[in-house]
């Protein structure tokens, strides 16, 4: 079931939103209502869904109305008209002890610029959601000391904000949403305040971290990197319309109109880019431990086809496909004979432009490989975003 | 101009004195009352503890939050009130300082707090706190006599009267001030309106509403000296002798002793503000 559903979700800024409503209806634009109303057209008939676990992320740039439909989620704007179902259940139609209800077990928000209370402790800040809730302190207090330690600010509990540095700050802004234990994360803009390479630290934890807690994160951001780097499906935006919703390789190759192709097209970045630049982080099986049916859950969970298998000390050992793991279950046999090697590898600072052949006619993801370990894989769409888009801190 | 005939003055009158005092006048007696009761239990009080006592506890204070300078000038200030033998007048006039300070807080910051919360309430606030600042205050000492008689309660009213504003002002102008992003963090975590006000608005306002106190005990200081013109006991009838008398001297000694007590007040009740934002 899908964990956030909004529907023909609109919000108009002004005095008589009704009125501008129905000329939206009518078919006029954004631009025709501001010149004839005075009327701003914030979000225009939003309407997508989000998936339990999903990372779902909503790109637009600046005035896009990205930010205000993450705050019609959670009401910190009134809508217009329209819906929105958290776990089936209409915000929209709740009185405002229902709303806070929601607000504090079912959707925890970080922001743009942290938000952090500056008279408080990391400690205090973390806690506030639970405070509200009159969770005992005991007890609070070891939830937000267990979300501190999550982002890695342990050690950090007594100091203030403000001692703190931009990329830190937002530790707490997470470990704040986390420590509710919310199934659903707003993250508005999370990391744009912070410079490019906290930035990739904070993507790839925040990857990590996912692994783990399996959220559902609607996350806003205006870069398009960022979207095809962390999103499992992506809508972007544009003057308060969705224009494209989908998964980042289709995003990329698909473009749905001009205003998305100008987004992916770039100069051809293949001879500058090291395979250790575009790769991400494996989803493997370990050897030693996991069986067939934790490799299939795996890939299940993962919609992939094969999966690559380590030992203790990341040592590639094969390539599993979900064929040979069902082979493996039917006739109870679990070892490295399984496995097949015929992938195709590469070192971390093999330049991008050598596996693009490889990529076009190998079915399987390229293992990057260093020292005998398993330092990253390379799917097709990551060699499409390196390309098109490139890194930041380059 | 005279086209019209306006006998405001007429009127006024009218309605004090035919309605007014008539009607509302038990009330009244109810509140003077009361306010008697505590401003003389007050005055007891402080000329009841030893002036010695009192010198030591505004010494350590000044110590303790301003800093040895301060205190030293609190010594010395005190000893020289207390050896121009206006001690008694000085508690006096401190007792109704703190008297009216003290209705002035519990007044001005909850009206601060709500025409923070309510621009509609702000909107009605606001002038009504313009003509209190802005009134000749002889204009409502008149009135203030008819209901209250001459004395320390009319002179606590006046005082109130004109030293209220900037405890609402400064309060509404704190909670306005604090970041809106904070305020939507805090509701974003399904802070209730009361949780809000409390755990975040409240405290992240409190050095701008503690200048807000301080500017009050410093208007009350200031009126709690015209105040003596209505029968107010205390420094200000001091000066206002010297002034009948042609006395220089006595003028200046009263004056001197106002500026000892305002200097005082003030540097502590700062340095309160100033912590409360670390």
């Amino acid at each position: 079931m899908s964990k956030i559903q909004v529907k023909e979700l609109t919000k108009i800024f002004g005095p008589n939103p009704q009125k501008a409503l129905q000329l939206l209806q009518d078919g006029a634009g954004k631009d025709k209502i501001l010149s004839e109303t005075g009327m701003t057209v914030g979000v225009d008939r939003a309407s997508f869904e989000v998936n339990e676990g999903e990372f779902f992320v909503i790109m637009g740039l600046s005035g896009s109305g990205k930010s205000t439909l993450i705050r019609l989620i959670n009401r910190l704007i009134e809508p217009t008209a329209g819906e929105v179902l958290i776990d089936g259940e209409n915000t929209l139609a709740m009185d405002k002890k229902a709303l806070m209800t929601v607000r504090r077990k079912k959707l925890g928000m970080v922001f743009q610029r942290f938000a952090l209370f500056p008279h408080r402790t990391i400690l205090q800040n973390v806690e506030y959601g639970l405070e509200i809730q009159g969770v005992p302190k005991g007890e609070r207090e070891e939830k937000a000391r267990q979300a501190i330690e999550s982002v890695g600010l342990n050690g950090y509990e007594e100091q203030k904000p403000h001692q703190l540095s931009g990329g830190m700050q937002q530790r707490v802004g997470l470990a704040r949403a986390l420590a509710n234990e919310t199934d659903i994360l707003l993250m508005d803009e999370a990391f744009s305040a912070l410079d490019p390479l906290i930035r990739k630290e904070m993507q790839d934890e925040l990857l990590t971290l996912q692994e783990k807690l399996h959220k559902t994160v609607l996350f806003i951001t205006h870069d398009l990197d960022e979207a095809l780097k962390l999103g499992d499906r992506i809508a972007i935006m544009k003057a308060g319309k969705i224009v494209q919703i989908g998964s980042p390789e289709e995003i990329l190759t698909e473009p749905a109109n001009e205003y998305v192709s100008t987004f992916v097209k770039d100069v051809d970045r293949s001879k500058v880019l090291l395979a250790s630049q575009v790769m991400k982080k494996p989803d493997v099986v370990a050897l030693w431990k996991d069986g067939a049916r934790v490799a299939i859950r795996k890939m299940v969970e993962k919609e992939i086809s094969s999966i690559f298998v380590v030992d203790k000390e990341q040592r590639l050992k094969g390539l599993l496909t979900v064929e040979a793991a069902l082979d493996a279950i039917r006739e109870k046999r679990w070892g490295e004979e399984i496995l097949i090697q015929d992938f195709s590898t590469a070192s971390p600072d093999t330049p991008l432009h050598e596996l693009i052949g490889i990529a076009t006619t190998t079915k399987y993801p390229i293992a990057v490989v260093e020292d005998g370990k398993l330092k990253g894989i390379i799917v097709r769409v990551s060699i499409l975003s390196g390309l098109t888009l490139g890194k930041k801190e380059e | 101009m005279h086209y019209f005939d306006l006998p405001l003055e007429e009127w006024t009158n009218l309605f004090i004195n035919e309605w007014f005092v008539p009607v509302l006048g038990g009330f009244f007696d109810i509140i003077s009352d009361n306010i008697t009761a505590i401003l003389v239990s007050i005055e007891d009080f402080l000329l009841w503890i030893p002036p010695e006592i009192i010198t030591l506890f505004l010494v350590g204070l000044a110590w303790r939050l301003v800093g040895w300078r301060m205190a030293l000038f609190s010594a010395i200030g005190l000893l020289f009130i207390g050896s121009v033998d206006l001690w008694d007048e000085a508690m006096r006039t401190l007792a109704i300082v703190l008297v009216a300070t003290v209705f002035s807080i519990i007044i001005g910051i909850p009206v601060g707090i709500w025409s923070a919360r309510s621009s509609m309430v702000d909107k009605i606030v606001r002038p009504i706190l313009d003509f209190m600042q802005t009134l000749p205050s002889f204009v409502y000492l008149i009135p203030t006599i008819l209901l209250f008689g001459i004395g320390g309660v009319s002179a606590v009213i006046a005082t109130f009267i004109f030293a209220t504003p900037p405890a609402v002002r400064l309060t509404n102008l704190g909670i306005r001030q604090v970041p809106e992003e904070t305020v939507e963090a805090a509701r974003a975590f399904g802070s209730s309106s009361w949780q809000m006000l409390t755990k975040v608005q409240f405290p992240l306002a409190l050095p701008t509403i503690m200048a807000g106190v301080n500017q009050t005990i410093l208007l009350a200081l200031s009126m709690a000296v015209i105040a003596s013109m209505i029968g107010a006991p205390g420094l200000g009838s001091v000066v206002l002798t010297g002034i009948s008398r042609v006395n220089v001297g006595l003028g200046l000694v009263g004056g001197l002793c106002i500026v000892v007590l305002a200097i005082i007040l003030d540097r502590i009740t700062q340095t309160m503000g100033g912590q409360a934002e670390k």
